[in-house]
Order: C-alpha cells, then sequence, then structure tokens
C-alpha cells in the first residue's frame, strides 16, 4: 500500500525527521488560507500516487497567496498518469543549497533491510543507479539488531556531507529507520533530503510503501488507504478477501493460486487470446467467495468468454461449483463459458455443472483453446 | 533416497487443533507420514485423531517426548514468526511453514535467526513437501503423484499440482516435490534445492517451477551452468503480468527491469534449461 506524500511526511515528523511547515489542502480557497498563514513563498505539490509529478506540471512555486490559489486551483483540475489530483500540499518554500537521496528499503536478495543513499539527490534514484551507480552507497542493517549510530556515520562520511551536519543526519537516520520498523514499511525514502542555505536538514518529500501483509496491526494506515490508484472492481475484489487485477483483454479467467492464475493467463496469450484479469480465488475458496469472482469478472464489459481453471487440493470442486451455479442465477451471464476442474471432488464438481450449459475441458491446453475459440464467436 | 523427508520423519504439526492443521495432520496420517506430536498453546496433554497424537504446550516440550525431527506451521500468519522461532529455539532441523501472509519485516528477522541457528526452513506461503510413497509434509495432495525419479522444485502451489499431475498422467514419478513459497523472503531458494536433488541419487532429472518477481531463477540458472550434471526443465509463469503489480503471491512483482518472466526464460535456456511454452509440455521436455 502506498501512503501520499502528506502522509509519510507527517509519520517522519512523528519520528523526529525535520519537514517543512506546511499542510493539505483540497480547494483553492484553503491553499490560499494555508499560505497566508506561511507567509513568503510555498510550493504547491499535487498528491497522488505515481512518480514524475514534476515532470507532468503538478509541482509549483507560488510568490504569494494569490499566486498560490491561482496554482493549486489549476494542479486540482489535473489528471497525472490516469489519477485525479484531489489534494495538494502547500509547503513553505526551502532554499536549497543541496540535494541528497535517502532511503531505507528491503533488500530481496540480501534478505535485509537496506540503507541506500547517495549526494545526487533530487533526481530518480533509478536513474543514478544505472547511470552513475558509483554515487549510489548501501549499508545493510543486521534486522536482529537494529540501525547502529556507526551505520549512520559511515554513510554520511561516504556522500561527503560535511562534519557539522553528522550529528543531524545521525538522528534522521535513526528517524527513518524507526519509522520504517515500527510502520511495516517496505520503503521509506527521503527524496531530496536538502542542506538548506542557512545549513540545515530538511525532509523536502517523503515515501513510503507498507506491507500489506502488517497491515492487521497497523489498522490506521489501513483506514487511510488511497483507493484511486486501483481499478473499483480490484476494492471490490479486495474486500472478498480475493486477489484480482484488472488487464485489457476479453477471457475473464477465474482460477485458484496465484502461480496457475498466471500460468492460465500465459497459456490464454500462448493459444492468440489475450486475458480480462488475474483473479485468484485462493485456497479453499466456499461458494459465495466463487460467487463474489464471477460477479466482479462479469461485471467487466470487454469479457467475451470466462475460464475456469480449478485444481482442487484445499479447495474442493464441488464447492466452486456451486458458487458458479449461484452467480449465474443471480446474474444471468451471455458469455460462454469453459470450465475445466481436477482434483479433489472434481467428479461431484462435474455433475453439478452439468446442465449449466458450460464448455467443459479436460486439460489446461484444452481449456485455454476452447476458451480463446469461444471468445471469438 | 529422497530429499528432506521420508518414511522415517518424525513430524510434528504446531497448530494441529486448528481447522487447517487438523484436517491436514489428517492427510498427512492417512498418507502413511509419521505424525508423532501436535502442539497448541494451552491444549497440552489433550489428544487428537482419536487419541493416536498428543498434544503439547510448547514445541520443546513435544520434542524432549517425541524426539520429533521436523515441523510443520498451520498457525495464523501474525502467530506464524513466533512458532519459526520456537521451532528453531527447540533444535528442529527442519521447518515448513505453510502459513500466507507473514509480514516481510518479521520474515527477515526469522530468516537471519534460523541462519544463525543453522536450521533449514522450507516456505512461508507454500505447499510444503512430498516424497511419493513416504511422506508428506504440508498440503499437496497426495494421489497426484507417484513415486519416481524427476525432483521438483517450485515457488508455486496449485501449479505444483498441476505438473506433478500431468508427470503422473504418462506415467512419471517424482523422487520429492518441494515447494519454497511464493513470498519475497523465505527460508529456502532454488539453488538449496538444485543441490540436493543433484547429490540425491534417486533423482536423475530435475523441474524447476518459477514466476515472476526476485532474481532467484537467474541465480538458480547460474547455479545449473556452473555445477548441476542432471538435466534441468523449467517453466516460469506471469509472462503476461503487468510491471508493478503484485501478482497474488507477495513475491510475485516485477519490480522497474528486474523480476521478468522474459529475463528469467533467457536465463536459463542459456544455461541449458530446456523452457516449457506451457506445463502441460513439460513431461515430454524431460523424455
Amino acid at each position: 500500500m502506498k501512503l501520499h506524500e502528506y502522509q509519510s511526511k507527517a509519520i517522519f515528523a512523528k519520528y523526529g525527521i525535520p519537514i517543512p511547515k506546511g499542510r493539505v489542502a483540497a480547494t483553492a480557497d484553503e491553499a490560499k488560507q494555508i499560505a497566508e498563514e506561511l507567509g513568503g513563498r510555498v510550493v504547491i505539490k499535487a498528491q497522488v500516487l505515481v512518480g514524475g509529478r514534476g515532470k507532468a506540471g503538478g509541482v509549483k512555486v507560488a510568490k504569494d497567496a494569490d499566486e498560490a490559489a491561482e496554482l493549486a486551483g489549476q494542479i486540482l483540475t489535473m489528471t497525472i498518469k490516469g489519477l485525479p489530483v484531489r489534494k495538494v500540499l502547500v509547503d513553505e518554500a526551502a532554499a536549497i543549497a543541496h540535494e541528497i537521496y535517502f532511503s531505507i528499503t528491503n533488500d530481496r536478495a540480501a534478505k535485509k533491510p537496506v540503507m541506500i543513499a547517495s549526494a545526487a539527490g533530487g533526481v530518480d534514484i533509478e536513474e543514478v543507479a544505472a547511470k552513475t551507480p558509483e554515487k549510489i552507497v548501501k549499508i545493510h542493517i543486521d534486522p536482529l539488531l537494529g540501525l547502529r549510530d556507526y551505520q549512520a556515520r559511515d554513510i554520511a562520511a561516504s556522500i561527503d556531507l560535511p562534519r557539522e551536519l553528522w550529528r543531524d543526519f545521525s538522528r534522521i537516520a535513526a528517524g527513518l529507520w524507526q519509522a520504517y520498523k515500527d510502520n511495516d514499511a517496505e520503503l521509506a525514502e527521503i527524496n531530496p533530503l536538502v542542506i538548506t542555505k542557512d545549513n540545515k536538514l530538511v525532509a523536502l518529500d517523503g515515501k513510503m510503501l507498507i506491507d500489506d501483509n502488517a497491515l492487521f496491526r497497523h489498522p490506521d494506515l489501513a483506514e487511510i488507504r488511497d483507493v484511486d490508484e486501483e481499478a473499483p472492481a480490484e476494492t471490490e475484489a479486495r474486500r472478498h478477501g480475493l486477489s484480482f487485477i484488472k488487464l485489457d483483454g476479453n477471457i475473464g479467467c477465474m482460477v485458484n493460486g496465484a502461480g496457475l492464475a498466471m500460468t492460465s493467463m500465459d497459456i490464454v496469450k500462448l493459444f492468440g487470446g489475450e486475458p480480462a484479469n488475474f483473479l485468484d480465488i485462493g485456497g479453499g475458496a466456499g461458494a459465495e467467495k466463487v460467487a463474489a469472482a464471477m460477479r466482479i469478472i462479469l461485471a467487466d464489459p470487454n469479457v467475451k468468454a470466462v475460464l475456469f481453471n480449478i485444481f482442487g487440493g484445499i479447495t474442493r470442486c464441488d464447492e466452486v461449483a456451486r458458487g458458479i451455479l449461484t452467480a449465474m442465477e443471480e446474474v444471468k451471464p451471455k458469455v460462454p463459458m469453459v470450465v475445466r476442474l481436477v482434483g479433489t471432488n472434481a467428479e461431484e464438481g462435474r455433475k453439478l455443472l452439468e446442465n449449466a450449459n458450460m464448455i467443459t475441458a479436460e486439460t489446461l491446453a484444452d481449456a485455454a483453446r476452447k476458451a480463446v475459440a469461444a471468445a471469438k464467436g | 533416497m529422497s530429499i528432506l523427508i521420508n518414511k522415517d520423519t518424525r513430524l510434528l504439526v504446531q497448530g494441529i487443533t486448528g481447522n487447517e492443521g487438523l484436517f491436514h495432520t489428517t492427510q498427512m496420517v492417512a498418507y502413511g507420514t509419521n505424525v508423532v506430536a501436535g502442539v497448541t498453546p494451552g491444549k497440552g496433554g489433550e489428544w487428537v485423531l482419536d487419541g493416536k497424537i498428543p498434544v503439547f504446550d510448547s514445541v520443546k516440550l513435544a520434542v524432549e517426548a517425541t524426539g520429533a525431527n521436523c515441523s510443520v506451521i498451520f498457525v495464523p500468519a501474525r502467530f506464524a514468526p513466533d512458532a519459526m522461532f520456537e521451532a528453531a529455539d527447540a533444535g528442529i532441523p527442519l521447518i515448513v511453514c505453510i502459513t500466507e501472509g507473514v509480514p516481510v519485516q518479521d520474515m527477515m528477522r526469522v530468516r537471519n535467526y534460523i541462519d544463525q541457528k543453522g536450521v533449514r526452513l522450507i516456505g512461508p506461503n507454500c505447499p510444503g513437501l512430498l516424497t511419493p510413497g513416504e511422506a508428506k509434509v504440508g498440503i499437496i495432495p497426495g494421489n497426484i503423484a507417484i513415486p519416481g525419479n524427476v525432483g521438483v522444485v517450485s515457488r508455486s502451489g496449485t501449479l505444483t499440482y498441476e505438473v506433478l499431475y500431468a508427470l503422473k498422467l504418462v506415467g512419471m514419478g517424482a523422487s520429492t516435490c518441494v515447494g519454497i513459497g511464493g513470498d519475497p523472503i523465505n527460508g529456502t531458494n532454488f539453488i538449496d534445492v538444485l543441490e540436493m536433488f543433484e547429490h540425491d541419487p534417486q533423482t536423475e532429472k530435475v523441474v524447476l517451477i518459477g514466476e515472476i518477481g526476485g532474481t532467484d531463477e537467474d541465480k538458480a540458472a547460474e547455479y545449473i551452468a556452473a555445477h548441476m550434471t542432471k538435466p534441468v526443465v523449467s517453466f516460469i509463469a506471469g509472462q503476461t503480468a503487468p510491471p508493478g503489480k503484485r501478482m497474488g503471491h507477495a513475491g510475485a512483482i516485477i519490480e522497474g527491469s528486474a523480476g521478468s518472466a522474459a529475463d528469467k526464460i533467457r536465463a536459463l535456456e542459456a544455461a541449458g534449461v530446456k523452457v516449457a511454452k506451457h506445463p502441460e509440455e513439460i513431461p515430454s521436455l524431460l523424455k
């Protein structure tokens, strides 16, 4: 789950990381009022969950409150990479002397958190990594020990931070580590961390990604999830405990297991079709969950055929068949449906579906071929 | 011979009195697995499966009383890290965690701890282990595989069943099937299992089932090129997956330029691995 800049920076501030004064606004009037309170030059920043806001014109500097209102009004009508801008952050403008990149994230290969810093901050770090990898410093953190002070000093020294700022930098590093750890972040990033002209460190921007699997212990974070970045059907699916991703094709897929769901999509494509979605009903899904899944698939007007591929293990094929029948009574689908049931209670499942007017298949390849043919009509 | 588990494995089930734990214990016992004990804190002294299996309050007590040497974990995600720490602390050398949804930071702590203890962890978020005809530890349906000489290692659950079943339909069997799980940070990777299969006399060929996300398949390809004498056939799921989206498994995500199916397939093919276009093609590539 992604957090907005203003949400991430509010968390950083709680951990003692200095951030600019500012607040979030939903209208031009609110932006004006905040700018008046701050006085002087302000930065208006679109709050959307995609990168490249600046390049898209979603970040602007205003010299006074009137200009702040005007620019906020413009930015609030923008759509950036498909996402509508609903809020802007109004921050006091900083006098920047130097920009640093600083983050803590999960290193999958090392199986440890890693602290990453670069003296070349303010730009896309992926680009720095690709063009000038020598400008990036990485130090791994032992998850059982936590961040140690000397590691923060090592980072400060290796990005040539002036010595008089080491103490402040160590505090920021300790705060970022706690923010990352306490909130089960996958990424806690400050880009840029600036040295101001009066020689202070300030986190000008902030970004956090939170581990979805850990949200059970962060109900406050789960509550502030912005669902704008996902298709409405994906939000609906999550409510039912289904894993669903909308795609652009016309063959709806319902499968149990993530690997098999991906494979079913791949095979549809291999035989000349295009999958309309990824959908994993999970292990041990009952009839109700299956019915919900089917409603979500059939609500997509692009869907011209549906492929069911169920390999029963924990999941029982007869339960799935019952769910299919329940959903069919409700939604009365008009598109052809291909079903393949193997494994636990497959016989019973097939019997239940005998009179349901569905195309049956024996193997995965057979099912995909039939679904592709059915979608073509 | 097989790897990791066989008919002599003395299995302990953590979370044995829960719905899933009890159901799968019944299945494992029916398959012939030697389940010697269960653990559910607060239920020590009870018995399950008609008085056949004793329940203990802790892993330590269960190990002292029964000599269990392998543990399978069926507890909910929020308790699973503690269950893994407990099993490692009690000296269990092989831990299999079926639980899905364990937070990543918990797994980093678990992994670093068990590495210090020298313990082998399989999973989490995995279907477990199956040595056909001898024992199963986890949730792989026993009837979809027969004993044989093909070693199977996979990041997926039901996709693995698909492959085992496709092998069985043409009369090919498995030595051991290892589901290493779909999480970004797990206990055992492809290379660990490839090395075991390379040294296992029963295993003559290997099937490696990977998917998008991470670089484990690329590292496996390097290992295969440098160390494997046995033929390896592979399938990689997620060729149609869009970048930046998690495809069900927490670990199945293409991040930046890393982790795509095309890259993994290229790396494996360069290492001399035959890569199947779909799972049902695997048996013919093994012949």
